[in-house]
């Protein structure tokens, strides 16, 4: 479904991507994991279109996205909730899942409808608080919304840049469970995280990405019992 | 006593109006790229200029002639005929039509539109319907400014879009300059000032309270005259901003113009066109410019030359009114609009017509200094 072909990254002078390839197949979640300045978020916002790649391409479903507008690649179903949640504060629940749909039709009106409950349904908080303004949510609810928001988008690839930063422990674990069930219901996923733990629960595959290279990939639950994995992400001596 | 300050208040209300058409502008180029677009101002002569280009291609006579008229029709039938220059030459080496060519229709197509309604004007003026008239030629200068509007932003700040904004706003002063000395040469509008023809008739509609004295039309204390210029002006920018207001705040555009506003990056990822809201937000604000130029030239008929210094001043209260309601802020730079403009003329009956430019300067200091993000803005440090 999504292919990245030894992409190579750079902000003016320094290099974040140093060609890394990955790949993702229909149905999958896939994560990558690295730690902080490894390149994750700079990965996701390339495949987005929101930076240009100095070499390299990335194909979706047999289409080259190097050139494509950011906002054409969220009507090919390539959709983003981005790091650090990027709700809009100053509008209302409501709105900003608005926002969600913006690129679809207004012929799809009752999808769009029915894609907002499906929403709403996986996160019944977000339904209580429909007219208060986003800024105001709490950090787990926040991170909700960007979900919930990026659903309505129906996407055909969902991109998840740290759905679990800064959350609480039990939040954390609803999240993940959310992202499974999101996944069940045919949504392919490319999950990135620090949170090595929970991304290999919930993971099918998984690349491991260290300042700008690929430097381990393999099956989730495979990695997430292999010694320098334990090492280096799931704090096991 | 009442009449004077009712009086005072409905002409504080009439020019309030008109700073925070132009004040709109200012704030909403300010919330969407974050720098002040002193070329803004220079939009609103032109509003004022083109109405005027416009009235004496209706049939107006009592004004100097332009060669506007002329030179608008030969740049469009160019652009027209660059569109497509650029259609062909692309399709020929590439099989597709660079989107370019549609830009460039586009404007010409829309200033086609513009002639059309010179022409209706002139008809409506010749057949005594000067009042509908006088709307067709507000709306012809607002296309015209609309037109320069997208294509300031296209040439001049687009290629700046992730350039410090220092740099933008550098830009931005030279464009002023650009826009200021183009309207003197001959070709354009001159260098000498003329007088806009009335093409709202400047009646009272009916005088209020007032004392009369003992012969008709003498009185002891003035009335209160409500004047038909003044109804249809404050009419007009209200029935514009109200518009603006369910546009921002209540439709799709208006909901993606709010959320490029906060984050160009997170606004792309809903699929919004970021360059298409941008550019767009530019043609609002220049078209809300434009009306209140024609609004002004018809209040205050003698128009200086595009230089001259009382457009600058004017620009620069009605930059004021937007930050005293908070840059950025749209509610903000309406309230921050009226509040000048009561303020101007309450300082004008009551003081003395001096001293009026140290109380909108004053307001200025005091509001920044009490809310430093304006009345209705939050505070933020900004670094340029
Ligand atoms: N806007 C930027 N300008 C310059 N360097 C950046 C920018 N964003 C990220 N970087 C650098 O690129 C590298 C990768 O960053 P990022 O993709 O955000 O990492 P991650 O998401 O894995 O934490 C880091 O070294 C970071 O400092
Ligand atoms: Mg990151």
């Amino acid at each position: 479904m999504l292919e990245v072909r030894d992409l190579k990254v750079n902000y003016g002078a320094i290099k974040a991507l140093h060609g890394i390839s990955l790949r993702v197949d229909k149905g999958e979640i896939v994560t990558l994991i690295g730690s902080n300045g490894a390149g994750k978020s700079t990965t996701l916002r390339t495949i987005s279109g929101l930076l240009r790649p100095a070499e390299g391409d990335v194909i979706f479903e047999g289409q080259s996205l190097r050139n494509m507008p950011a906002h054409e690649i969220v009507r090919l179903g390539v959709v983003q909730s981005p790091e650090g949640r990027g709700v809009f504060p100053n509008m209302s629940v409501e709105e900003n899942l608005k926002l969600g749909a913006f690129a679809r039709p207004a012929s799809e009106k009752a999808q769009i409808a029915a894609d907002r409950e499906r929403a709403l349904n996986l996160f019944p908080r977000l339904r209580e608080r429909l007219k208060q303004s986003a800024g105001t949510l709490s950090g787990g609810e926040q991170q909700m919304l960007a979900m919930a928001r990026a659903l309505v988008a129906k996407p055909r690839l969902l991109l998840l840049d740290e759905p679990s930063l800064g959350l609480a422990p039990q939040i954390v674990q609803t999240i993940f469970r959310i992202i499974r069930d999101i996944n069940a219901g045919g949504t392919t996923i490319l999950l990135v995280e620090q949170n090595a733990h929970m991304a290999l629960q919930v993971a099918h595959r998984a690349y491991v990405l260290e300042v700008g290279k690929i430097t381990m990939e393999g099956v989730a639950k495979e990695l997430a019992s292999s010694d320098e994995i334990r090492k280096a992400y799931l704090g096991h001596g | 006593m009442t009449e004077k300050l009712i009086q005072t208040l409905m002409d504080g209300l009439a020019v309030g109006s008109l700073y925070a058409l132009i004040a709109l502008g200012y704030t909403m180029v300010y919330g969407i790229l974050k720098f002040i677009n002193f070329a803004h101002s220079d939009v609103f002569v032109l509003g004022a200029w083109m109405s005027y280009t416009v009235a004496l291609c209706a049939g107006w006579p009592d004004g100097q002639p332009t060669h506007m008229a002329t030179w608008v029709l030969l740049l469009l039938v160019g652009i027209a005929v660059a569109g497509g220059l650029v259609a062909g030459f692309t399709y020929w080496r590439r099989k597709r039509i660079a989107p370019a060519a549609y830009t460039l229709w586009l404007v010409s197509g829309w200033g086609w539109v513009a002639v059309l309604l010179v022409l209706l004007a002139r008809l409506l003026h010749q057949n005594g319907f000067d009042i509908i008239a006088g709307g067709v030629i507000l709306v012809c200068s607002m296309l015209t400014c609309g037109v320069v509007g997208f294509a300031l932003e296209r040439l001049a700040y687009k290629p700046l879009r992730n350039a410090p904004r220092l740099n933008v706003l550098i830009t931005a002063i030279g464009v002023s300059l650009f826009l200021q000395n183009l309207g003197q040469l001959d070709w354009m509008f001159g260098t000498r000032p003329q007088g806009m023809p009335q093409l709202l008739p400047d009646k009272v509609l009916f005088n209020f309270a007032g004392t009369p004295g003992a012969n008709p039309g003498e009185w002891l204390v003035q009335p209160v005259r409500v004047r038909l210029l003044d109804v249809i002006a404050a009419g007009t920018s209200i029935a514009l901003m109200v518009g603006l207001d369910r546009l921002v705040f209540h439709s799709k555009l208006g909901r993606a113009m709010r959320a490029v506003s906060f984050s160009e990056r997170n606004a792309a990822l809903m699929g919004i066109p970021v360059d298409k809201v941008v550019s767009f937000t530019f043609v609002l604000g220049a078209m809300l410019a434009a009306a209140a130029g024609f609004l002004y030239s018809q209040k205050y008929p003698g128009l200086g030359q595009t230089a001259a210094a009382v457009w600058v001043l004017l620009g620069l209260k009605a930059f004021v009114a937007a930050v005293v309601g908070g840059i950025g802020n749209i509610r903000g730079a309406m309230l921050g609009g009226l509040l000048i403009g009561l303020a101007e003329m309450f300082v004008k009956a009551y003081q003395s017509p001096s001293v009026v430019d140290i109380y909108v300067f004053g307001i200025l200091i005091a509001v920044l200094l009490v809310r430093p993000g304006g009345l209705l803005g939050k505070a933020t440090v900004e670094k340029v």
